[in-house]
């Protein structure tokens, strides 16, 4: 599904993507794990072509697509941090997202699904961090794009709403999209994930299923196979 | 003496003048014995020409409405040529047309036309050489070169005569009403269009000019040289090279004229050049690019003009002593004032300034703080006439506000201490 | 889809109260001018400071704040299968637009309800409408540019100001002292050049020589009428504004192809 050949990227002298080769292939949950600042988001906003990268390839379904525009049409992002235009509601919000991307939606199941009704004619600017999340969460799903990025979509969820969106993604699992996920709560990737991708400092350090990571560590959980890693590079730190 | 007394005496000595020469002009019409001529009537003369040579002094010509072909006609006796509406005289471009060398000569009603342009003689429509008591009265002068030639005579009436021509080059073209050497001369309700300049004066005295009409002239609507004692008033000059040149003349009034859309490159409605005692009163200035401009003028009184949307009002130029403005409006100009040179005790006072922006805490319609009419900006723009494409910036108007703060280049003493709140005229 | 850009924008705005401030004052401004100066024609005169001065000012300040305001939009818009360049340039028309509608309508129902139509000084209003328009759109263009250039907001709208300041002020000051310094040459020709270094200076010029006109025919003007008074010269100026609006836009979509969100 997605071919990422020697990609570079630096933001000023600090080298974020230090040519990166990563292949994904098509279906399933890929969990992209790694510290703060290994250059997780940096590799998903430039899948999504919001990072020009320096160097190097990404092909999407075989085809390339750096400064190409119209294959976002297959694809749902929700970002890390939800940013939205705070005149507008929710309602209005999702208005415009659909009438932009001019592709048919669930947006009514989900709003259910994350029980949002109570909120829809209120602004964006005057919701609480969670519930912005959950309207994140909406409009990354609604279109039944074929490849959905997820950067961190627990954050600032309560335990109910993590429970739904677990149920959520195990029921796009099933649908045959591929979903890339990055976190950093080890218990999410450990139980949804089908294949994790462990990033550091700009380089794909592990990718594989959970069994071959514990295998590779002898470690008995993902919390410590991760930090058996992390201390095989960093032995000083 | 003083001089407000002696001017005072001279203006008495000038209007008696005036009443015993309109005396004299009615008296050789009415002479006992005189006699009509019809052209064209039976046994009469059929030609103009033949007809002045068949007239006794003091007769009346009467021409009929048709076209003659005839130039170089001279009148040497007292004689009175009138013609009916249509009576016209074609000089085919022959040179002059009408030649009067004799006192108490009256020509009116007359369609004069084509004139022939010489490089060397000034022809005219009607030339008067030491002629006395002349009446040049309701003629029309079409397509001449010039049109009334005044020289060396006295006590005559030019009013209500058109003349115009289609003068493109000023090398090629007279001018409308040219007089020289002349005194006690009243030129009136005229209209003047297409010539070199409308009216011209050249060494005449004592003279009234007052109801013309002159327009859309090369060069200017109205040019004084070496001339005394002159008034000129009513009179209206519109879109000519520049409206009114006044130059090397003395005791000169300009009373409640219109010089507007005067404009070109260095034009203007009114140059004063090397001119002293003169009264400047009641005018109005509009869309002319510099509306007065000055080039040496000593004890000039500038009163109740009023200056509207010109480029420049008043522009002074050179040594410019003892000249007075005041209840004078000025109105929307680009500049107000500007002055090359040094000052010479020229005062400003009770003008209305619509760029000033003082209060008026007394309530006695006298701003409370002075006004500076000179702009630093004009002082530049003298310098380096090309900074004019920054009028109107938002730098300009900086650099005018900071020198009005502190004032550094513009002098002291050029300020109206009385600016007025309200302007005098609408 | 730059279409719904735009109207997203152009809704965005109407709904800050920045645009509906803005209307207000230009309603303010030209009813009170009317009512002081009871006289179209002098009106416009006044206008013209207000006009070449405030909608660059006002374009630069909402430009660069408003594209900073916007940023969540953008990025929620950068995530949709939209080309870049149709995301900024919808912002930068919706903006324009904005703007645009405020001065005209601003402007316009005071001197309608004055009587306008029947005025002589129809011509030079719309004139100065006109040229309003395009500073809006060149200054915005302008703002917009620097603001993707400089990633530190403070730094870009400090940048954005003076880029104002450099073309309401300081290039006119820097004009006067080249032809004061150089005075004793032949300067028609540069003064000509000159002008159409700045968009301000080229929309002054074009209204003032419908304006007061005979003030500057004295000397240089005459060079600047017979140029600006031509078909020719009309027509190679109001280009020359169009193509200072164009500037901005080719650095931004230049600048659009490298930048990252």
């Amino acid at each position: 599904m997605i071919e990422i050949e020697k990609l570079q990227k630096r933001f000023g002298r600090l080298e974020v993507l230090k040519s990166l080769d990563l292949s994904i292939p098509r279906g399933g949950i890929h969990a992209v794990l790694g510290p703060n600042g290994s250059g997780k988001t940096t590799l998903i906003k430039s899948i999504l072509g919001m990072v020009v990268p320096d160097a190097g390839s990404i092909r999407i379904a075989g085809e390339p697509v750096v400064g190409e525009w119209k294959y976002r049409d297959n694809i749902s992002y929700l970002p890390q941090i939800a940013h939205f235009p705070a005149n507008l509601t929710v309602r209005e919000l999702i208005r415009m997202i659909r009438d932009l991307r001019a592709r048919p939606a669930r947006d009514e199941a989900l709003i259910r699904h994350f029980r949002i009704e109570p909120f829809l004619d209120k602004r964006l600017g005057h919701l609480s961090g969670g519930t912005r999340q959950k309207v994140n969460l909406v409009l990354a799903f609604m279109f039944e794009a074929d490849l959905v990025l997820l950067d961190e979509p627990t954050s600032g969820l309560d335990p109910v709403s993590i429970v739904r969106l677990r149920e959520l993604l195990a029921r796009e699992r099933e649908a045959g999209r591929t979903i890339i996920v990055t976190t950093h709560i080890m218990s999410l990737a450990e139980e949804i994930a089908d294949e994790v991708i462990f990033v550091l400092e700009g380089r794909i350090h592990f990718q594989g299923t959970l069994t071959e990571i514990r295998n590779r560590t002898g470690q008995a959980t993902l919390e410590t196979a991760i930090a058996a890693i992390l201390s095989e590079h960093q032995p000083s730190a | 003496m003083p001089s407000g007394a002696l001017s005072a005496v001279v203006r008495c000595l000038h209007s008696s003048a005036w009443l015993l020469a309109c005396a004299c002009l009615l008296l050789p019409v009415h002479q006992a014995g005189a006699a009509q001529i019809r052209i064209d009537a039976p046994g009469g003369p059929a030609a103009v020409a033949e007809a002045i040579a068949r007239a006794a002094p003091g007769d009346e010509i009467l021409v009929p409405p048709r076209i003659f072909h005839e130039h170089d006609l001279l009148i040497d006796k007292p004689l009175t040529l009138t013609g009916s509406p249509g009576a016209t005289i074609d000089g085919d471009n022959e040179g002059a047309i009408l030649t009067i060398r004799a006192d108490g000569v009256t020509v009116r009603g007359l369609t004069l036309r084509n004139v022939g342009v010489s490089y060397t003689k000034e022809h005219a429509a009607i030339l008067l050489h030491r002629a006395r008591h002349f009446r040049i009265e309701n003629n029309r002068l079409e397509n001449v070169f010039f049109g009334v030639h005044v020289e060396k005579s006295h006590h005559g009436l030019i009013a209500d005569n058109d003349i115009s021509s289609q003068a493109r080059e000023e090398a090629y073209a007279g001018n409308g009403i040219h007089m020289w050497h002349c005194s006690n001369i009243e030129v009136r309700g005229n209209t003047l269009s297409g010539l070199r300049d409308g009216i011209y004066l050249e060494f005449v005295d004592d003279s009234l000019i007052h109801g013309n009409r002159s327009h859309d002239n090369l060069r200017y609507g109205l040019h004084f040289m070496f001339s005394n004692r002159d008034t000129y008033q009513h009179n209206e000059f519109t879109r000519n090279g520049a409206g009114v040149a006044v130059m090397f003349s003395r005791d000169l009034r300009m009373i409640e004229n219109r010089f507007t859309h005067n404009w070109g490159s260095a034009s203007y409605g009114l140059l004063l050049k090397e001119i002293y005692d003169a009264e400047v009163t009641g005018n109005r200035f509009e869309q002319n690019t510099i509306g007065i401009n000055i080039d040496s003028a000593t004890r000039i009184r500038y009163i109740g003009n009023v200056f509207h949307r010109n480029g420049w009002a008043v522009k002074v130029l050179g040594a410019t002593y003892s000249n007075t403005f005041t209840e004078n409006d000025f109105l929307a100009n680009a500049f107000d004032l500007a002055y090359a040179g040094h000052l010479n005790d020229n005062r400003f006072s009770g003008n209305y300034w619509s760029a000033y922006s003082g209060y008026d805490l007394d309530r006695d319609g006298i701003g409370d703080v002075p006004f500076r009419p000179v702009k630093l900006f004009a002082y530049v723009v003298n310098r380096t006439p090309e900074a004019l494409v920054l009028l109107r910036s938002l730098f300009i108007d900086l650099l005018n506000f900071s020198e009005k703060v502190s004032p550094v280049f513009t002098p002291d003493n050029l300020v109206d201490p009385q600016p007025r709140m309200r302007p005098l005229h609408d | 889809m730059i279409l719904k850009v735009l109207k997203y924008s152009f809704h965005d705005l109407n709904r800050s109260r920045w645009s509906a401030v803005y209307l207000l004052f230009y309603l303010a401004l030209g009813s009170g001018l009317l009512f002081l100066n009871n006289d179209l024609s002098r009106a416009v005169v006044t206008l013209l400071n207000v006009v070449i001065v405030l909608t660059p000012l006002i374009g630069t300040v909402l430009g660069i704040t408003w594209f900073n305001n916007a940023s969540e939009f953008t990025e929620l818009l950068l995530a949709q299968p939209i080309r870049r360049t149709t995301i900024i340039l919808g912002q930068y028309l919706g903006l324009s637009l904005a703007l645009s509608f405020s001065l005209v309508v601003g402007l316009g129902l005071p001197f309608l309800a004055y009587g306008l139509i029947r005025s002589t000084a129809i011509f030079e209003f719309l004139l100065l409408l006109g040229v309003g328009v395009l500073l809006s759109f060149i200054f915005v263009g302008l703002a917009f540019a620097i603001a993707l250039t400089h990633e530190n907001r403070v730094k870009g709208f400090g940048y954005a100001i003076l880029a104002w300041l450099f073309f309401a002020v300081l290039y006119d000051g820097l004009f006067l002292i080249a032809l004061v310094s150089f005075s004793e040459y032949p300067l028609e020709r540069f003064a000509l050049i000159a002008t159409f270094g700045n968009p301000i200076d080229l929309s002054r010029i074009l209204i003032l020589l419908k304006l007061d006109i005979s003030a500057l025919m004295g000397y240089t003007g005459a060079v600047f009428a017979r140029f600006f008074g031509t078909p020719l010269g009309m027509t190679l100026s109001l280009t020359a504004l169009l193509a200072w609006c164009a500037l901005p836009l080719l650095h931004i979509t230049w600048k659009l192809r490298r930048k990252d969100f």
